[in-house]
């Protein structure tokens, strides 16, 4: 009996990033800007996305949503109030969404075709962990954070925040009942991503979407040309 | 195996432990190597090594850092087998892994 070692040099993700790099090239030849909205349960992506879908069909950009949640379809019927088509993926138990997910509830979505929409957000399921290990080809990560969450989150969650290309945060409307430390959340999150673009937002008052709409419309035009 | 990998080692251990059991692998013992994060400074021109994952700043110029070039890393580097003869569980284990 003789040991022998055999070198691999395998990632285990090999499949889902192959799958995603796919999906990229697809969104980039369809012209969509595709955003991938990660943060905790109960931070407020679906309010933030609600208005940011109001928002961008008000200047008549064609936008469509994919939402991703263990069980119920309440937040795509939360989202689709907008007016945007949106779909919803259960992942029965899973706590992320996939790059196999998205593929599978891109085809035969109905009346959405990838190119005929200027931006595709896709709303992972509410998890700081798992969502940062798996690429959906996604052109830019968005990493939300509420007032009410703590303002260490970004270091309690470097893997996901380091990640990101955006920072949100959410309900700036209750910052002051909740004491929230802002500069120190701004701070938290730039030690672990430094540069990124934070915005502070609220949907219940619209603060802050005006400069995230403007970022959108920024971001289209840069991966577009 | 990076530290920014989202993997938790206790908890991968465990899980292999289950994975495995009734297949070849069973009684097979995983080997966790962790590799640390890596950015490139841009002031020093170089690539350096982070202590830890609460500040991304260069350890020798302070100045933070935004491009990662290692740390997220979550491989199959290799695997150690036992050779009887020509058996054929060799070609088994390595689809299993």
């Amino acid at each position: 009996m003789t040991t022998r070692i055999v070198e691999l040099r395998r990632g285990i993700l090999k499949k889902n990033d192959e799958l995603a790099a796919g999906l990229r090239g697809r969104y980039g030849a369809a012209g969509v800007l595709v955003l991938n909205l990660v943060s905790s349960p109960g931070t407020g992506k679906t309010a933030f996305l609600e208005r940011t879908l109001r928002g961008l069909r008000t200047q008549g950009a064609r936008v469509a949503a994919l939402v991703g949640d263990l069980e119920t379809d309440n937040d795509a019927r939360r989202l689709a109030a907008s007016g945007a088509p949106v779909r919803q993926i259960n992942t029965h138990g899973i706590c992320h969404l996939d790059a196999v997910m998205i593929s599978k509830h891109l085809e035969g979505w109905e009346g959405v075709e990838l190119a005929s929409l200027d931006y595709l957000f896709i709303e992972n399921v509410g998890n700081l962990v798992c969502p940062s290990s798996y690429d959906l080809g996604e052109a830019i990560r968005v990493a939300l954070l509420s007032v009410t969450e703590g303002e260490d989150k970004p270091l309690k969650y470097p893997t996901l925040f380091n990640s990101a290309d955006a920072a949100i945060i959410t309900k700036m409307d209750i910052a002051e009942p909740c004491g929230f430390d802002r500069e120190l959340a701004l701070k938290n999150i730039n030690e672990i991503r430094p540069g990124i673009r934070i915005f502070e937002t609220s949907a219940k008052t619209g603060a802050g979407m005006k400069e995230w709409l403007e970022y959108l419309n920024e971001e289209r035009k840069n991966h577009s040309s | 195996m990076g530290v920014l990998a989202a993997v938790v080692v206790d908890s991968l251990e465990f899980c292999w432990g289950l994975a495995t059991a009734d297949t070849p692998l069973e009684g097979s013992r995983l080997v966790v190597k962790m590799v640390p994060v890596v950015m490139h400074c841009v002031p020093c021109a170089a690539d350096v090594e982070l202590e830890g994952v609460q500040s991304f700043r260069c350890p020798l110029c302070d100045e933070p850092c935004s491009d990662l070039r290692q740390g997220r890393e979550l491989e199959i580097e290799s695997f150690e087998i036992d050779e009887i003869d020509d058996s054929p569980g060799v070609e088994e284990a390595e689809v299993e892994a």
